[in-house]
């Protein structure tokens, strides 16, 4: 288990600087590229040369790269060119209202997404299973930037009970994060409520369910004890790995209501070619997204015992 | 007699495919949902077919900005969606919208699926270091959250059609090359697959002609999925301002440029994005009803 441990965070290691060396050679394989973009297209040749030989980019390229990931590890990310300001100083408040606005989605998402599979797994076949399903594959397929357009039409314009925008212009308010929330639950919990139903019919076949049934408990215990403990190790990891997929939904819906987060950071600082605010973004964005991934893969093995030595 | 002739000589290929592609349509029928995407995917390919005859007016004109839907033109005829900001009919405006989606959503779907074929084949049927590189390329490449890879290619390449097919490659690529290279492992050590090692075919014969198609079942379900992934993702950049350049009709296009008017004109918008989940939604329920029906037998 130990060695497994290792070997997955030494994969995770080597992903990271494979990442890195992937962005690096994206964004300042060409130096002059890199000055213009700090500079402004319309410095001239012998400002942006001084200003490379100032940062040490006459450097061969390997040793650029060395020292920028030295500087990067030890949080020295650069200098925002649009915010003109040390990159750290937008980039963690705005992962922090990400990280509020993913905290919500996820605690409304995930009761929502296994009390639903549970129970359409739990009564395969029958109507309320096709019903919940039918739902699901409806609300998996309205992007979120169309749902936000429905929500906006009928929470803020017919309704006029909510914001419209999210720009948290007077402080935090619950009122202006629950459009986000709400399309980004509804573009996410039926994905993961598939997954809990697919999980729990198979659990529900298996011969131990059979045996439990027959050995005469009560049936609220079968399900409770029996089936949820096995049912809920693939949710687990499903819902691990959406961390993933939300990072890429809080761009759409960060964009769309006007949201003071790290989507909407990724995408301004792409839009503007803000060079070294793009590259901590990204480093930050695989990087959530990798330890998701080996948490997922380590609490799987961890929770069923089946595949540990596999 | 002729009656064992029929029964010794095949009949020709192409009729046999043609058979058997039926015989999967009469399957579908069975399914309610799969039969409901069907319709719907019939109803958009139609309407992307008959573009020029059936759109009330030219999708770029300006005609007259800010029509309610149903108003009628001075000139003639009626805006049944209404008008955008700057004047041009809306349901027009979707009916070649459709076009630029089913033309870019199957073309870089299919490229996609080439290259990940190819790289899962390769993986799965050498196995060894060429698995073990193609593997670690792929998971490279799936550790970046989707959106954010996107946003950094067409910010770095720029945004035109064949920028949005390159992108759409390169990121579903990785994926299809997982689950190809999963059915390759399961299938190389089929019989048949022996039986062509024996008979001296080559490698790729044998990964192209004796195990591709025995694993083209989970295939077609994942390629209906993947198809409705990137509509949305094709919807996603031009809804961020990275899709198609204008003036061109493109739904997440016409979304991005009327959304700040969305709360005074809300059939701007709201049409565009009822057009997209439809044909998104026809391709999930098609691929549900493909699933259904291959869990049966």
């Amino acid at each position: 288990m130990i060695v497994f441990f290792l070997r997955r965070l030494a994969y995770m290691a080597l992903t990271m600087a494979v990442v890195s060396a992937l962005l690096f050679l994206l964004l300042e394989l060409t130096p002059g590229n890199v000055a213009t973009k700090v500079l402004g297209p319309y410095s001239s040749e012998e400002q942006r040369n001084l200003w490379l030989e100032a940062h040490g980019y006459s450097e061969p390229l390997y040793e650029r790269y060395i020292s920028w990931l030295g500087n990067f590890i030890s949080g020295d990310f650069g200098q925002s060119l649009r915010f003109k300001v040390p990159v750290s100083e937008v980039l963690w408040p705005r992962l922090w209202n990400t990280a509020v606005l993913g905290f919500w989605t996820f605690a409304v998402m995930i009761p929502l997404a296994l009390v639903l599979g549970v129970l359409a797994g739990m009564n395969e076949g029958s109507a309320l299973d096709r019903t919940i399903s039918v739902t699901c594959i409806g609300t998996t397929s309205v992007p979120e930037f169309a749902s936000a357009v429905f929500f906006v039409a009928i929470f803020v314009f017919w309704l006029k009970l909510l914001p419209g925008t999210s720009g948290m212009a007077n402080g935090f308010t619950f009122q202006e994060l629950i459009l986000p929330v709400m399309v980004l639950v509804v573009y996410d919990f039926g994905y993961v409520a598939r997954m809990t139903r697919a999980s729990m019919a198979e659990v529900m076949t298996q011969p131990y369910m059979r045996t439990a049934v027959l050995k005469g408990l009560p049936y609220r215990q079968v399900i409770l004890k029996h089936a949820l403990r096995n049912a809920l190790i693939t949710p687990f990891t499903v819902i691990t790995l959406q961390i993933n997929w939300l990072l890429s939904g809080v761009i759409v819906v960060e964009f769309f209501f006007a949201y003071k987060g790290f989507g909407a950071l990724i995408l301004e600082a792409s839009l503007n070619q803000d060079i070294f605010l793009i590259e901590a973004c990204s480093m930050v964005a695989v990087f959530v997204a990798v330890v998701s991934q080996t948490i997922a893969d380590l609490s799987y093995t961890y929770l069923n015992p089946r595949i540990r030595f596999a | 007699m002729t009656d064992i002739i029929q029964t010794i000589i095949p009949a020709p290929r192409m009729a046999t495919a043609f058979k058997r592609a039926l015989r999967s349509f009469a399957l579908i029928r069975e399914s309610g949902a799969g039969m409901m995407g069907v319709a719907l995917i019939i109803f958009w390919v139609t309407i992307a077919l008959l573009a020029p005859l059936i759109s009330p007016f030219e999708p770029n004109a300006t005609l007259q900005p800010f029509a309610k839907p149903g108003a009628a033109f001075a000139k003639g005829g009626t805006f049944w969606l209404g008008t955008d900001h700057i004047g041009r009919d809306i349901l027009s405006r979707i009916f070649w919208g459709s076009r630029t989606v089913l033309f870019y959503a199957p073309v870089a779907t299919f490229s996609a699926y080439v290259v990940g074929i190819f790289m899962g084949l390769a993986a799965g049927y050498y196995r060894g270091w060429i698995d073990e590189v193609l593997s670690f390329i792929a998971n490279v490449i799936l550790s970046f959250p989707v959106l954010v890879l996107y946003i950094l290619i067409i910010a770095t390449i720029g945004s035109s059609g064949i920028n949005i097919i390159l992108a759409v490659t390169f990121a579903s690529a990785p994926g299809i090359m997982r689950i190809v290279r999963g059915l390759v492992l399961d299938l190389r050590n089929r019989d048949y697959v022996a039986a062509a090692q024996t008979r001296g075919e080559s490698s790729w014969q044998i990964m192209l002609v004796e195990i591709l198609p025995n694993a083209r079942g989970p295939l077609i379900v994942d390629a209906c999925l993947r198809l409705g992934y990137v509509i949305i993702t094709i919807g996603v950049l031009g809804f961020l301002g990275l899709g198609l350049p204008p003036p061109d009709p493109d739904w997440g296009g016409m979304i991005n440029e009327t959304r700040s008017m969305a709360l005074a004109f809300p059939h701007m918008t709201i049409f565009p994005c009822i057009a997209i989940s439809s044909l998104i939604l026809a391709f999930n329920l098609l691929a549900d009803g493909l699933r259904e029906i291959s869990l049966r037998d």
